[in-house]
Formats: C-alpha cells, sequence, structure tokens
C-alpha cells in the first residue's frame, strides 16, 4: 500500500511540475500574445498569396451579440470551420453579411481583413485549448468534429 | 516527457490543472495594471501590413471598459453590458426574436470544489437559446454529464470559455456556491 500510495504522489509531482513549467513558458512568451479570442482564418490565403485573416472578436462584441453571427448568420464555433471564401462574402454570406458598405464598409478593404503574418496558421489566439495543445507556440488549432 | 503521455486520462487533468493554478498565482502576484499589446508587436498581424494605421488598437477600446485584470481580454463584459458601457446589437434582421430567461442553475457534482452556478441570464443576453439547447445541453436541469475534463478540452461550457468568453483559469466564476449552503430562487441540477 505505501509503495502505491508513493507512486500516486510522484506521478502527481510530476505533472504538477510540468504544468507549473508549461505556466512559465506561456506567461513568459511574448512572441505571439494577439488580443484573446482573436480568430486568424488561413484555409486558403497563404495559397492564394493573401495575407491571412484576423477576425477580432472583441471588437465585434462591442457592436453585436454572439447571437447576430453564431446564430442569424450561422457561423459555426470553430477557426477555420466555415469554409469562408471571397465569393461566398461577395455575396453577402459571412463577413459579406455586415461588410457591404451598408453595416460595415465593403470588401475592398481588402488589407483590414487580410492583416496577419504570413504563414501564420488557422487558429483561435489565447484559448485554453491552443496553451494546453501548444504550450508557447503558434500552432493550428485542434480539429473539432 | 512525451507529448503521448499527456494525452489521456488523469495525467491531463491534473496536469492542466496545475498549470492553470500557476497562472492563476501568477496573474495574481503581479499588480493590477491594465496593459494591451499593441497589434504591430501581437505576433499575429503583420507589422508591415498597411492596415496597421487604420485599425484600432485593442487598449483604445477595451481600456474603457469594466476592468477585469489578466483575464481574457481583460474586461469584464457582463459588467460592461450591465452598466450600459457597450450596447452591442441583438439582430441585423428586422425578424429575429430575442428572449432572456432569468432563471440559474446549480451544478453540484463538483467534487471538493464550491457547486457551479450557471446563469441562464447572463449567457441569454449575449446568446440565443438555439446556440446551447438542445445539440450542445439538454434543457433539464440534471440531464447533462458535464465534466471538467471535457470542459479543459474546449468541450461544454469549454466550447466559449476556453476561446472567447472568460478564460477556464477563472475557476471561482464558475465554481461560485458553497457546498451545505442554502440557495433560493435557483433550479438544483446534478
Ligand atoms: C471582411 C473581410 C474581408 C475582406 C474585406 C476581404 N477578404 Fe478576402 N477573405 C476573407 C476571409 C475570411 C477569407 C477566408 C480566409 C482563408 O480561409 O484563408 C478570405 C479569402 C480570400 C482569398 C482566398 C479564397 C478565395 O476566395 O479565393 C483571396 C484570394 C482573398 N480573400 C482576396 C481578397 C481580396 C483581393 C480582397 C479585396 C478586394 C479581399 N479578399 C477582401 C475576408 C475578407
Ligand atoms: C461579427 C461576428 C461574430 C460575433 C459577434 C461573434 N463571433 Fe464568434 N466567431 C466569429 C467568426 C468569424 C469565427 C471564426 C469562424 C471561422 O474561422 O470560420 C468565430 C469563432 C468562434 C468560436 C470558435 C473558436 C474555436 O475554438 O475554434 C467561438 C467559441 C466563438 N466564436 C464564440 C463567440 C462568443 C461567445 C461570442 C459573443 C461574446 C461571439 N463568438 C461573437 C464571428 C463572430
Ligand atoms: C454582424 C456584422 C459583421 C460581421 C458578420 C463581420 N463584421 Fe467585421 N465589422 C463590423 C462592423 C460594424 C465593423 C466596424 C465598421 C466601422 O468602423 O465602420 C467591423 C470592422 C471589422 C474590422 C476592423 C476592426 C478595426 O480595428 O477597425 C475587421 C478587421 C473586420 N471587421 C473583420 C471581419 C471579418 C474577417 C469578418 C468575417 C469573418 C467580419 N468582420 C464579419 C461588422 C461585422
Ligand atoms: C466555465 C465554467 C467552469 C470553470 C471556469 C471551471 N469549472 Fe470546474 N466544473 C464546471 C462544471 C459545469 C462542472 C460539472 C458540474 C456538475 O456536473 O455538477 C465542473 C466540475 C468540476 C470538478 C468535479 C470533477 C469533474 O471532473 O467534473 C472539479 C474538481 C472542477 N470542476 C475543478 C475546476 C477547477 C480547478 C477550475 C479552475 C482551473 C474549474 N473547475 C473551472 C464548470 C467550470
Ligand atoms: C450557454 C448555454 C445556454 C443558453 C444560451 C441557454 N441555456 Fe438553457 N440550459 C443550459 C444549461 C447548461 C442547462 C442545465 C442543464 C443541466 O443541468 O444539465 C440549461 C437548462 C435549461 C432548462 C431546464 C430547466 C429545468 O427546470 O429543468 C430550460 C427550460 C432552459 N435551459 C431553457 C432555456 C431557454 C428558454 C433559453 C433561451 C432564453 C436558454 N435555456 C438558453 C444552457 C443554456
Ligand atoms: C455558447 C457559449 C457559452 C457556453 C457554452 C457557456 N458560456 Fe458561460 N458565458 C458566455 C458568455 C459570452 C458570457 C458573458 C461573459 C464573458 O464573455 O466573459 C458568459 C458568462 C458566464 C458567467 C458569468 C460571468 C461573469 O462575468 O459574471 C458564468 C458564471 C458562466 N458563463 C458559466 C458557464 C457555465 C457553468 C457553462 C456550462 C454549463 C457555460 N458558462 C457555458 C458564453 C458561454
Amino acid at each position: 500500500m505505501p509503495e502505491r500510495f508513493f507512486k500516486g504522489i510522484r506521478a502527481t509531482a510530476l505533472a504538477a511540475a510540468a504544468g507549473i513549467a508549461l505556466a512559465l513558458a506561456v506567461a513568459g512568451a511574448d512572441d505571439a500574445r494577439a488580443e484573446y479570442g482573436d480568430v486568424v482564418i488561413n484555409n486558403f490565403s497563404d495559397a492564394a498569396g493573401m495575407r491571412p485573416v484576423v477576425f477580432p472578436h472583441w471588437f465585434h462584441r462591442i457592436r453585436f451579440r454572439c447571437k447576430v453571427c453564431h446564430a442569424d448568420l450561422g457561423f459555426k464555433f470553430q477557426a477555420g470551420g466555415n469554409q469562408i471564401n471571397m465569393v461566398k462574402i461577395i455575396d453577402g454570406e459571412f463577413c459579406g453579411a455586415c461588410h457591404n458598405g451598408e453595416i460595415a464598409w465593403s470588401v475592398e478593404n481588402c488589407n483590414l481583413c487580410h492583416s496577419a503574418k504570413p504563414g501564420t496558421p488557422t487558429q483561435v489566439h489565447e484559448s485554453t485549448v491552443q496553451r494546453l495543445v501548444a504550450p508557447g507556440g503558434v500552432q493550428p488549432a485542434p480539429a473539432r468534429k | 516527457m512525451g507529448r503521448a503521455s499527456f494525452s489521456v486520462g488523469s495525467r491531463v487533468w491534473l496536469f492542466a490543472l496545475s498549470g492553470m493554478l500557476c497562472l492563476l498565482w501568477v496573474s495574481q502576484v503581479f499588480p493590477q495594471e491594465r496593459k494591451w499589446l499593441p497589434l504591430a508587436a501581437d505576433g499575429v498581424h503583420d507589422p508591415r501590413s498597411p492596415a496597421l494605421k487604420q485599425l484600432q488598437e485593442p487598449r483604445e477600446a477595451l481600456s474603457r471598459l469594466a476592468p477585469d485584470p489578466h483575464v481574457g481580454n481583460q474586461v469584464r463584459w457582463v459588467k460592461a453590458l450591465e452598466l450600459g458601457q457597450i450596447n452591442p446589437r441583438t439582430n441585423i434582421f428586422p425578424e429575429t426574436k430575442v428572449s432572456v430567461l432569468d432563471q440559474d442553475i446549480i451544478m453540484s457534482n463538483t467534487g471538493s470544489r464550491p457547486k457551479v452556478r450557471f446563469p441562464h441570464k447572463q449567457h441569454s443576453l449575449w446568446l440565443d437559446c438555439a446556440i446551447c439547447h438542445e445539440q450542445l445541453f439538454k434543457s433539464k436541469a440534471g440531464g447533462n454529464n458535464i465534466s471538467m475534463l471535457s470542459i479543459l478540452e474546449g468541450q461544454q461550457c469549454g466550447l466559449c470559455h476556453g476561446a472567447v468568453a472568460f478564460p477556464l483559469t477563472e475557476c471561482d466564476r464558475c465554481h461560485s456556491v458553497p457546498h451545505g449552503v442554502p440557495i433560493p430562487d435557483a433550479i438544483i441540477g446534478k
């Protein structure tokens, strides 16, 4: 019994130490600290020679409740999960439901949406899942069913 | 310690928890001052993009809103809404119906942690019933098997609270009801 007990303690201590190391790594990692909830969308942009898209949640939630996009406009809760492209946007879907020169400025402002560093993978920035899966680094958001 | 060893079971759980507790500690040791990185230095925006001159800096908008130092956007969004500091639109189509439900649910399957109070009002102000019901959660108190592990994996409450709504490091904001205290006006779930 005591032996098992000590094994348990050791596993716990190990996991705790790893956790602390991770936390420090994350706390100290200043290389990529975009605003919490910023989504980078890069299914097609890099390949098309455009900068990837940065969608800032903080900016939009000051103006719209979640339900406007995630219920009425049908955005799925998954970074990169909506297969957005310019044809759909110009047709008034997704970003194009607002970025049409009426509710917000229109699609000619390519750079305002396509503003990420080239090569930045699709992700939600500062998400808990990202922290746990990709300590200290920028990696694709894990796929969800 | 290889990656694979983190992938299952209780170890992930402990690992995640201790990491989070540590982050909590870090956030408590440093002063309660809010700072936002400029877009050009956030590691995601391209510092050479011409858009940086036009995009709004987070500091400019967020520093005026109810503070929540070191948590998420460092804005207590529920407060900002309550105080009328922001008034985000509820709909862009005139036919959209908006409904708010003022009802809390208490979840007590939390081990030694305080119980969880799930507030419908604060959620339905932002979200539609259909976003959560019936796929994500059955609308039946106690009718869902919610666990901290799946929350940490980004499911259930973790769908939003791992990415956009206040982050999972804030244990007490969900685990807010001590065991053994009577709770009037709330529905008791599990
Ligand atoms: C309102 C935001 C927004 C604006 C403005 C915008 N885009 Fe996009 N664009 C997107 C999003 C979102 C995607 C999907 C990104 C991805 O998955 O890589 C995209 C994808 C693309 C793609 C790759 C997919 C495709 O449809 O071919 C190209 C090329 C592109 N945009 C070019 C442009 C150009 C050129 C402009 C200016 C005329 C522009 N975009 C303006 C949001 C925008
Ligand atoms: C203006 C539109 C808009 C609003 C308002 C909005 N979102 Fe989003 N949300 C998006 C877009 C766009 C994405 C990324 C989808 C994609 O990449 O295809 C997204 C993705 C997400 C994701 C998925 C992140 C992941 O883990 O992959 C979550 C969670 C989320 N939003 C929660 C919220 C919450 C909570 C609110 C309200 C506080 C909100 N959103 C408000 C447009 C919006
Ligand atoms: C529900 C409406 C709505 C949707 C959907 C929407 N936006 Fe916006 N967006 C706005 C409004 C309103 C503004 C502010 C316009 C202004 O200042 O004139 C804005 C501004 C922006 C800005 C500039 C932020 C700044 O710092 O000034 C970016 C970038 C942006 N949107 C990207 C996107 C992308 C990418 C999508 C799709 C993935 C999207 N938006 C979908 C309404 C929307
Ligand atoms: C977004 C809300 C939320 C946050 C934040 C949160 N929890 Fe939970 N937690 C829950 C819910 C909901 C349950 C399930 C309760 C039930 O089913 O009765 C739960 C259950 C638990 C349990 C019971 C065992 C289990 O695995 O389900 C423990 C222990 C726990 N949480 C610890 C924590 C700790 C430690 C933190 C902070 C790192 C935390 N929680 C943050 C919502 C949350
Ligand atoms: C953020 C997600 C979310 C939203 C949005 C939401 N609910 Fe719920 N709802 C829940 C959860 C979680 C429970 C509790 C389930 C449990 O105890 O397992 C619940 C429980 C319920 C119950 C059961 C209560 C009982 O007495 O058994 C009803 C009814 C309900 N919700 C109605 C609504 C209505 C109406 C709306 C819209 C105004 C709404 N919900 C919006 C998450 C949500
Ligand atoms: C669909 C997205 C979503 C889901 C799922 C969700 N929440 Fe939330 N929750 C939000 C948003 C948005 C807010 C507003 C505050 C914010 O953004 O930080 C919020 C606020 C809260 C608050 C009040 C915070 C405060 O500042 O006072 C609590 C407590 C909470 N959630 C607990 C839960 C619990 C417990 C669950 C799971 C049973 C859950 N949430 C599931 C989106 C969600």
